[in-house]
């Protein structure tokens, strides 16, 4: 996510200000290697978990239930135990977690492409196009974002794919009205009026002047976005209508383990549940970090 | 619900007082909430079981689902065509108006009249058979079929019987979940029904049969099976039903609490299709494959050897399932000895299939309910992992019931007509014998599907054999009950050895509650309160 | 001012309009609830009596006119599993979940107020980071889980609180019935309230604590102090009334949010509310009930729009000549 900062607009030297001003605090350091490694592991998860989930044929239920640090028949170790169908929990979680960070993360980036090209339009056509749009971002923002997602997805049916179009449709808004503030604040600069004065075509200043100077924002907004985004998904899929149970995320772990959780069986809810809170509790952290560095004065 | 209260008050101020009378409350925690107390408007046993409560039928079903009197005293055919069945004498409805045969006619007819909104009648119960009826006097009624009609009881016992006095002209449902015409002749009387909270049901004095332990029953929804077992254990309730099965052993172990068991009516299967081409049957490689293998009845033998029903029972049914080869309970008419479940033998099976020309396999996807029966999805997981291992390469594909039914019937929507094919390759799900009987058990999942005498109406694999057909459409005019033994139990015979389906368990049900009370569980998953005792 | 109020009410209608159209079409494309209700001996005679009684066999478009013609009259249809008009339903079940909303709202309060004000008046004390570290967490905790896990500790390692349903209720002047005024329902309502207050309570406290930090340095309170006014005073008085209006503001927005996300409390602690009600009908496809409560939340949410709307308008008259709120 950080790279995106890196090939900012302006001169190199603010990447080492911002870095500096970024991790001089010690929490944002942590958050910024805590989320790093859990992409990396996510990314990694074919080559270094212990068992392929998705592979029926290597996974057996004459396993099932083992707790952590036991053996199954085949003299495997499942360091994090297994779940009901046997599944090494590890393993599961490392997949799940690849399954969650995919669906923040792309629909994350979805609904920034969206938002930011409605919020541009808006801000650059002025007049009923602004109205308008931003009359149905009002209405979208007006709408729990849970409520609409649920709705969606009770009409769309399970799938990644279905679940990362719900999410883009209650998130796009909120990149479109950030946007476009920022880039009517933008529009009125010097550089700008310089740009139109040198007849630059409108989508060029739009896109290599205005958008560069609206991505510290957008960044940072992407950021909280993507936690919730997390976070509504595993609710989702914990009410059953999210994503099929064949290809869970952590919040599918979460909603299988639970019902193993009052006979004792804490690893298979528990685990996936602290894995999915400090993976919200780090970009958390992060956004927090960025919002501070980057524009003080954008509200949560 | 300001009464509640006050009750509330005045039961905690009586046991302050005079701690000589405890009003025996029992408090049901069950899995879906009575949608509805009008005794006609659904077939959903939950609402089933609290309108048992309050109404009754003319034929009752023991706890093992065999008919027994209930406002009927006696019945007999008295030709080929006509039943005669014998009122219970002296019985009186909750407001105290005595009951007759004009409210059992009534009743018939509110049913055949169709009842505006309802979603699912029990009228066609009344269809089965064409069946007519008529008053021969207060305490006598002939019912009429088309033709020889052997379980016309069993039917009955699934028809309620409403109040004329209280009912007629009132409206279906509301009226009922007021309470208004929630008048029956049960052995408890309506009174509270606060929807998502809670069914309160207090002891009718004058009921003519034997009287309950509790002075009142509540029935309260709680979903979560989790939440439902949290329940119990902290005492909000006194009984639940569906205990998740990993908790069982816990449970089953704890002195505090008491589990009761019974073999369920309800059949947990696989059922293949038998089109030329499936959509979600293909080669290795993912191309469609003609013919159909799954119409290969060593492929299906093949499929059902691979399973390994002990382990689905141990590992992920908590010891709660009895493992199969049959298509009705044991102890059911129709129940043949001989048939026992296929053993784990995955060798032979792998044997068998290269002998019908997949030595490689094939791929197919195996869809099912995940909110329906017990552990569903979990089951239809496990059955891919085992037919994965002898080189069946299986997807899982499961989803809510509301979505798999329609496509499991009839593949697609209302809205698109044209698609009424079932749209399955493979599917797991479930059949209840709710009669206690076979007949509509191998007419309904046997017989070939024909849409206008009703035959194969569950056949959702659209299996066809000649054979089989013979025998089903014989039985159901066949009164004489070892004649129609007979015909079922070739039916049954020749079906299995074709491995029209392929059976994997009954059900074994589940209550846990309180080690205080003990309890007769019923094969057909109610939980009535009468049912219910406190230890001695 | 009365073609603004025009012009809002004329957007407010249309997009109720568009709403009902979008609620109604959606909704009647999934599944199909005939096989819900249909017994397994159900024929195909019988399935087809299921689909006229449910009134399925009209075309949709002539479905949808009906509804619209019901809808006019204050008709939202009738729940097919319970065969009661849903509104009823809805109303019946609305107050639990205000309830339940409210008191998450009052625990967001009282709890979120004080421990957001230490933080301000303190912020580089342990014990403010620690307030700081619990807001993060319950900002980014799912309440799902947080809600199970409450469960597991309370009701059954502890046995403290109970884990389903509401308590005893009574009757407030006869007009509705709440039941945080019996012991009971008090028990009953603390777990699923807290737990749908922790996100609430997150921003209350990182509000707060802003708040406090900015009208700290505001020259007014530096001169109350200055003038020797009493500390307690100066924050008492001075700084809450102060920080109090952009929380009420937010959390006054965020409310609808809170009664949506009561779907998810309401179906872990079995809360007999709307939210819970609406998964049981979503469970069951009872698409009028499904169309009622989302036509019911469109409606409150465009109402509540509208007001706040107006109420800018009159209080800041430049809004009306922008006509642009965001």
């Amino acid at each position: 996510m950080s790279d995106t900062a890196l090939s900012g607009p302006r001169k190199p030297s603010r990447w080492a200000a911002f870095s500096a001003a970024f991790f001089g605090v010690p929490s944002a350091a942590i958050a910024f290697v805590v989320f790093v490694s859990m992409c990396l592991a996510a990314l990694l998860a074919p080559w270094i978990a212990p068992q392929n989930p998705y592979d029926l044929g290597a996974v057996s239920i004459l396993d099932n239930l083992l707790e952590p640090g036991e053996q199954s028949f085949s003299g495997m170790t499942h360091w994090l135990g297994t779940d009901g169908q046997g599944r090494d929990m590890l393993s599961a979680m490392l997949y799940g977690l690849r399954i969650s960070l995919l669906v923040g993360i792309l629909s994350g980036v979805i609904a920034l492409a969206v938002g930011t090209l409605v919020g541009l339009i808006a801000a650059f056509r002025g007049g009923w196009v602004d109205a308008l749009l931003m009359r149905i971002v009002d209405l979208q923002l007006s709408f729990p974002t849970i409520l609409v997602a649920l709705i969606l997805l009770v009409i769309l049916g399970r799938g990644v794919d279905k679940i990362i179009f719900a999410l883009v449709v209650v998130q796009w808004a909120y990149f479109a009205r950030t946007v476009r503030g920022v880039a009517l604040i933008e529009n009125s600069r010097d550089y700008v009026e310089a740009a139109r004065g040198l007849r630059f075509g409108a989508w060029r200043i739009l896109f290599l002047h205005v958008l560069p100077n609206c991505l510290p924002t957008m960044l940072v907004v992407a950021t909280i976005q993507m936690a919730q985004a997390i976070s509504l998904e595993a609710t989702l899929s914990f009410l059953g209508i999210g994503l099929p149970p064949t290809r869970p995320s952590l919040g599918l772990l979460i909603a299988n383990g639970f019902d193993y959780l009052q006979s004792g069986r804490w690893w298979i809810s528990v685990l996936p549940g602290l894995v999915l809170l400090v993976l919200i509790v780090s970009v958390n952290v992060l956004g927090d970090r960025m919002r501070d560095v980057l524009n003080p004065h954008l509200k949560r | 619900m300001k009464r509640k209260v006050s009750i509330a008050l005045v039961a905690a101020v009586t046991m302050a007082l005079t701690p000589a009378y405890a009003e025996q409350v029992l408090t049901i925690g069950v899995r879906s909430e009575a949608a509805s107390l009008d005794p006609h408007w659904t077939q959903l046993s939950a609402d089933l079981q609290v309108q048992e409560h309050i109404f009754e039928h003319l034929v009752d079903l023991d706890s093992a689902s065999q008919t027994v009197p209930g406002l009927a005293v006696s019945w007999e055919p008295i030709d080929e065509t006509t039943w005669e069945f014998k009122l219970r004498e002296g019985v009186t409805w909750h407001d105290g108006e005595p009951f007759n045969a004009d409210d059992v006619v009534f009743s018939f007819d509110r049913l055949r009249a169709g009842i505006d909104g309802a979603p699912a009648s029990p009228a066609f119960q009344l269809e089965k058979g064409s069946k007519t009826w008529e008053k021969i006097d207060d305490y006598t009624v002939h019912i009429m079929t088309d033709g020889p009609y052997p379980t016309v009881a069993e039917d009955l016992a699934m028809l309620p019987i409403v109040a004329e006095h209280a009912t007629a002209g009132k409206t279906a449902s509301v009226d009922f979940n007021s309470g208004e015409a929630a008048i029956g002749t049960g052995p408890f009387m309506f009174e509270e029904y606060s929807p998502g909270n809670r069914v309160t049901v207090v002891r009718n004095e004058n009921y003519w049969g034997d009287q309950s332990a509790w002075d009142r029953v509540v029935f309260r929804p709680v979903g979560e099976e989790s939440a439902r077992l949290a329940a119990l254990l902290n005492g909000d309730v006194d009984i639940i039903d569906y205990p998740p099965t990993v908790d069982l052993p816990q449970l089953e172990a704890d002195p505090d609490f008491t589990v009761s068991t019974v073999s369920a009516d309800r059949l947990i299967y696989m059922i293949p299709s038998y089109r030329h081409v499936e959509e979600f049957v293909t080669d290795v490689e993912g191309n469609p494959l003609m013919p159909n293998p799954l119409r290969d009845w060593r492929v299906r033998k093949a499929l059902s050897l691979a399973i390994d029903r002990e382990a689905i029972r141990d590992r992920i049914m908590g010891g709660a399932s009895l493992p199969t080869g049959n298509i009705v309970p044991p102890g059911f008419f129709g129940y043949v000895d001989e048939i026992e479940a296929d053993p784990y033998d995955p060798d032979q099976a792998q044997a068998l299939l290269a002998e019908a020309g997949y030595p490689d396999g094939f791929m197919i996807t195996i869809q099912g309910p995940n909110d329906r029966y017990i552990n569903d999805a979990r089951i239809v997981e496990a059955v891919a992992q085992f037919w994965t291992r002898i080189g069946v390469v299986t997807e899982v594909d499961t989803m809510p019931r509301n979505i798999f039914f329609s496509e499991l019937i009839r593949g697609g929507d209302l809205t698109f007509p044209g698609f009424d094919d079932p749209k399955f390759s493979m599917a797991l799900t479930g059949w209840g014998t709710v009669a206690g009987e076979a007949t509509y058990t191998v007419s309904g999942i046997l017989e070939s599907y024909n849409a206008a005498t009703g035959g194969g109406n569950g056949n959702f694999g659209r299996y066809s054999n000649h054979d089989v057909d013979a025998r089903s459409i014989l039985a159901k005019r066949t009164i004489d009950r070892n004649a129609r033994l007979e015909l079922l139990e070739e039916a049954t015979k020749i079906a299995m050895e074709d491995y029209a389906l392929i059976p994997l368990h009954f059900q074994v049900n589940k209550w846990a509650m309180k080690s205080s009370l003990e309890h007769t569980p019923r094969t057909n998953e109610r939980t009535l309160a009468w049912e219910v005792r406190p230890v001695e | 001012m009365l073609e603004f109020l025009l012009r809002r009410i004329l957007q407010a209608i249309l997009v109720l309009f568009v709403m009902t159209v979008l609620v109604f079409f959606g909704v009647n494309v999934i599944g199909n609830p005939v096989y819900i209700f249909a017994s397994s001996e159900c024929n195909q005679a019988c399935i087809d009596e299921i689909i006229v009684n449910l009134g399925l066999d009209q075309p949709i478009w002539r479905q949808y006119l009906t509804f619209l013609g019901n809808l006019f009259q204050g008709d939202l249809g009738r729940s097919f599993t319970h065969g009661v008009p849903a509104m009823s339903l809805i109303l019946e079940r609305f107050p639990a979940t205000l309830e339940l909303a409210i008191a998450a709202l009052v625990l967001a309060l009282g709890i979120g107020l004080p421990l957001g004000i230490y933080a301000g008046l303190k912020p580089d004390s342990p014990i403010s980071k620690l307030i700081m570290g619990f807001s993060m967490i319950s900002f980014s905790v799912p309440i799902f889980w947080i809600g199970l896990i409450f469960i597991l500790i309370f009701s059954v390692r502890l046995g403290w609180l109970p884990s389903i349903g509401r308590g005893d209720l009574v009757s407030v002047f006869g007009l509705f019935e709440v039941s945080f005024l019996t012991w009971d329902g008090l028990r009953h309502l603390l777990m699923p309230a807290f737990t749908l207050s922790l996100i609430m309570m997150a921003m209350v406290i990182r509000l707060t604590r802003a708040g406090m930090r900015e009208v700290l340095h505001a020259d007014y309170i530096k001169f109350a102090r200055a003038n020797g006014i009493h500390e307690r005073r100066v924050i008492g008085v001075h700084v809450l009334k102060n920080i109090l209006i952009p929380i009420v503001t937010v959390l006054g927005m965020e409310f609808g949010g809170v009664i949506a996300f009561a779907v998810v409390t309401e179906s872990i602690f079995s809360w007999p509310g709307v939210g819970k009600m609406l998964i049981d009908a979503i469970a069951v496809l009872d698409r009028p009930l499904i169309v009622a409560y989302l036509i019911f939340v469109v409606v409150m949410f465009v109402a509540i729009n509208l007001l706040v709307d107006i109420l800018y308008s009159v209080l800041d008259p430049r809004v009306r000549l922008g006509g642009n709120v965001s």
